[in-house]
C-alpha cells in the first residue's frame, strides 16, 4: 500500500509539472494585463503538435525539440497578443475574456480544419521508454524528463524575474502598469514579453502531455488549459510562486482523488477540479500567496 | 406619433404577422427548412435570456448551456413513452417511469428546474464578477456534464437519450419566441430592468440609490435560466437525442456570440443576431460537409467576432432597441 501510495505523489508530481508551466504563463499575463487567456490551453496543443511534426520530420534531439518548441510557442503567443489583444488594450475586462475565448475557438477549429478531428499517436524515442524502478515506484525515462526539465525551466524563469532589468520591468508593470509606464518602461514590450515566455513554457507542456499521454488531438488543450487556469486560482493569480504551488497541490489532489477513492469517484475528477476553483473563489479568493485584494467577489 | 394603444396594437399586429409567416413557412417549406427555422427560433431564446445577465445585469455567466441541459433532460426524462422508459432506463423510479407527458407541462417543469438549479448556483457565485464569474460558471457547466453522465439511472450516462418523441413543430418554438421576448421586453421597460442596467453601468452607485445587487442579480440569472431550460426542452424534442455532451463550451461561444455582435442589452440585436448566426452556420454546413472542411464555420464565425470586438465593440445595437418599437415615453430613454 505504500508503494501505491507513493507511486501516486510521483504521477501527482508529474502532472503538477506540466499544469505549473502552463499556469505561470495565465498568472503571468493575468498579472500584467488583467486578462485571463482561454487561449493559453491551446497553446499546449500547438506545442504538441510541432513536437510531433518535428520528431516526424527527422533527427533532431529531444533537447533541441524542447528549446525548438519553446521558441514556436513564444512566436504564437506573440503574434495572438499583437493581433487580438493589443487593439483591445484599454477595453472592459470581460472583452479581453470573449476575445480570448474566441481565439481559442479559432485554433481548436483551426486545429481541426488542418489536422482532423482523429487523434494521432504520438512518438517517443525509445530510450524515454525505458522503465526504472525505484524500490517500490516505477517510472519511465519520460516522467524524469518532464520533472527535471519543468523544474530547471521554473528556475531560469525565477532568476530572470528577479535577477534582469527585463525580470524588473515585468514585476514592476504588474505592480503599476501607468507608473511603470512614467517610469520609462516599454510597456508594449513588456507584456509581448510576458506572453512570449508564457506561451513558450505552454509549447513545452504540450511536448510533455504528448509524451505522458501517448496520445494527441486538435482539442486537447481546453481542459488542462482550464485546469491550469484553477492552480493559478489556488495559488494567488498574478503570483509566479503560487501559480507553481498551486499547479502541483492541484496534480497531487487530482491523481489522489482519483487514487485513493473507491474507483466509482474517478469519473468524478473534472467535476472536483471546478469544485475547488469555485470554493477558493468564493472562500479564499486571493489565492495562498496572492498579496494583493482585489475586485474578485 | 403612436399613442399607447396604438403602440399595443402595433405590437399584436407584429405578432400577427409572425403567426402568418409560420403558416406560410409550415404549407410550403420542406422539413428540412422547416427545422432551420426551429433553430434559429430556439437560438432566439437562448440569446434574448442570456442578455438578461450578460446583456442587461453586466454578470458575464458562461453556463447557459448547463441551465439549457437542466431543462432539456427534465424535458425529456417526462415526455419519454412509458414502454420505451423501462426499456432504456430500466433502473428509473416507479413514480417516474410510469409518467409520459404532453410537451408543454413538460417545457414548464423543465424551465423551473433550471431556474432552481440557477438559484442554487448563484447564491454562492453571483458574488463573483467580471471573468471570475464567467470562468465559475463555466466550471458549473463541466461539474453538471459530469453529473449527467454519471447518473445512469435518470440519464443513460454518456449514451444519452435517443428516440425521443418528435414534439417540437414550428408553432411551439414561436410561441416560446413570443413569450422571451415579451417577457424580456417587459422587464427591459421595468424597475427591474432599470435595477439591471443600472448594475451593470455602476454597482456602487445604484447601490447607493437602493438597487439591491443580490437580489436584481439572482433574478436575472434565475429568469434567463427559466427560458434556457425551456429551449433546452425544445432543441431535445426537435433533434429527437440528448446526450451530456450536446449542451458544449461551443454552445456556449456561440450564444455569447450573438449577444455580442447583436448588442449587449438589445433584445432586437440579440433577435437578429441569433437569426443571422443560424442561417450562417447553415449556409457553411454544406461547405464543410462537400469540402470536407470541418471546424470552418467556427473559424468563420471567431473570426467575424474577433473583427466585431475590435472595430464594433458595442455590438450592432449597442444597448438600444430601434425606435419605432419604443412607446413615444421611452424613446428619450432610449437616446443617450
Amino acid at each position: 500500500m505504500d508503494g501505491y501510495i507513493a507511486q501516486q505523489l510521483l504521477n501527482g508530481l508529474i502532472l503538477g509539472s506540466m499544469y505549473a508551466l502552463v499556469a505561470i504563463g495565465f498568472t503571468m499575463i493575468y498579472g500584467i494585463i488583467r486578462l485571463i487567456n482561454f487561449a493559453h490551453g491551446d497553446i499546449v496543443m500547438i506545442g504538441a503538435f510541432m513536437t510531433l511534426g518535428l520528431v516526424i520530420s527527422g533527427k533532431i534531439s529531444f533537447p533541441v525539440i524542447i528549446i525548438l518548441v519553446f521558441i514556436g510557442g513564444a512566436l504564437m503567443g506573440i503574434l495572438i497578443e499583437r493581433v487580438a489583444f493589443r487593439p483591445m488594450r484599454g477595453a472592459p475586462q470581460v472583452t479581453g475574456f470573449i476575445t480570448s475565448l474566441a481565439i481559442s475557438i479559432l485554433l481548436q477549429n483551426l486545429g481541426i480544419l488542418l489536422l482532423t478531428a482523429q487523434p494521432r499517436n504520438f512518438f517517443c524515442p525509445d530510450y524515454l521508454q525505458t522503465i526504472y524502478h525505484l524500490g517500490p515506484v516505477s517510472l519511465r525515462a519520460i516522467d524524469l524528463g518532464i520533472v527535471v526539465t519543468a523544474v530547471v525551466l521554473m528556475i531560469f524563469l525565477v532568476l530572470l524575474v528577479r535577477f534582469t532589468r527585463l525580470g524588473m520591468a515585468m514585476r514592476a508593470t504588474a505592480e503599476n502598469l501607468n507608473v511603470a509606464r512614467l517610469m520609462g518602461i516599454n510597456i508594449n514590450r513588456t507584456i509581448m514579453l510576458a506572453f512570449a515566455i508564457g506561451s513558450g513554457l505552454a509549447g513545452v507542456a504540450g511536448m510533455m502531455w504528448g509524451g505522458k499521454y501517448g496520445q494527441i488531438d486538435p482539442l486537447l488543450g481546453f481542459v488542462p488549459g482550464l485546469k491550469a487556469f484553477v492552480a493559478a486560482v489556488i495559488g494567488g493569480v498574478g503570483s509566479i510562486p503560487g501559480a507553481m504551488l498551486g499547479a502541483y497541490l492541484l496534480g497531487f489532489g487530482e491523481v489522489l482523488f482519483v487514487g485513493l477513492l473507491p474507483p466509482i469517484y474517478s469519473s468524478y475528477r473534472d467535476a472536483f477540479v471546478f469544485t475547488t476553483l469555485i470554493m477558493i473563489l468564493l472562500v479564499l479568493p486571493n489565492g495562498l500567496l496572492g498579496g494583493k485584494t482585489e475586485d474578485k467577489a | 406619433m403612436m399613442g399607447w394603444n396604438g403602440h399595443r396594437w402595433f405590437f399584436l399586429m407584429l405578432i400577427l404577422a409572425g403567426a402568418i409567416l409560420v403558416l406560410v413557412l409550415r404549407s410550403t417549406m420542406n422539413d428540412y427548412i422547416l427545422s432551420i427555422v426551429c433553430f434559429a427560433g430556439i437560438n432566439i431564446i437562448l440569446a434574448v435570456s442570456l442578455n438578461l445577465t450578460n446583456g442587461f445585469t453586466g454578470l458575464f455567466s458562461l453556463g447557459h448551456p448547463a441551465f439549457m441541459a437542466v431543462g432539456g433532460y427534465v424535458a425529456a426524462i417526462l415526455t419519454f413513452p412509458v414502454a420505451r422508459k423501462a426499456m432504456l432506463l430500466p433502473a428509473l423510479p416507479a413514480w417516474l417511469a410510469a409518467q409520459q407527458w404532453p410537451l408543454l407541462p413538460a417545457l414548464i417543469l423543465g424551465g423551473l428546474s433550471a431556474t432552481l438549479a440557477a438559484f442554487l448556483v448563484g447564491f454562492p457565485v453571483l458574488r463573483l464578477k467580471g471573468h471570475y464569474l464567467a470562468v465559475a460558471t463555466l466550471g458549473f457547466l463541466i461539474i453538471l456534464q459530469v453529473l449527467i453522465t454519471n447518473m445512469e439511472s435518470y440519464t443513460r450516462g454518456p449514451l444519452g437519450l435517443n428516440g425521443l418523441p418528435m414534439m417540437t413543430n414550428l408553432w411551439w418554438v414561436y410561441l416560446w419566441v413570443v413569450i422571451t421576448v415579451y417577457v424580456c421586453w417587459k422587464v427591459k421597460h421595468s424597475s427591474l430592468g432599470r435595477s439591471m442596467l443600472a448594475i451593470r453601468e455602476n454597482e456602487m452607485a445604484a447601490e447607493c440609490l437602493g438597487v439591491s445587487l443580490a437580489g436584481t442579480r439572482i433574478m436575472a440569472f434565475a429568469l434567463g435560466a427559466f427560458f434556457a431550460g425551456v429551449a433546452g426542452g425544445l432543441w431535445a424534442h426537435l433533434v429527437t437525442a440528448i446526450t451530456p455532451t450536446s449542451f458544449s463550451v461551443v454552445m456556449t461561444f456561440n450564444l455569447v456570440v450573438m449577444v455580442v455582435i447583436g448588442g449587449s442589452g438589445s433584445i432586437t440585436g440579440a433577435t437578429i443576431a441569433a437569426v443571422m448566426l443560424s442561417l450562417v452556420s447553415e449556409v457553411l454546413r454544406p461547405l464543410e460537409e462537400t469540402m470536407e472542411a470541418y471546424g470552418i464555420s467556427e473559424v468563420i464565425i471567431a473570426i467575424g467576432l474577433l473583427l466585431i470586438l475590435i472595430f464594433r465593440p458595442q455590438g450592432i445595437f449597442g444597448s438600444q432597441e430601434p425606435s419605432f418599437l419604443m412607446k413615444p415615453a421611452q424613446r428619450t430613454l432610449n437616446s443617450k
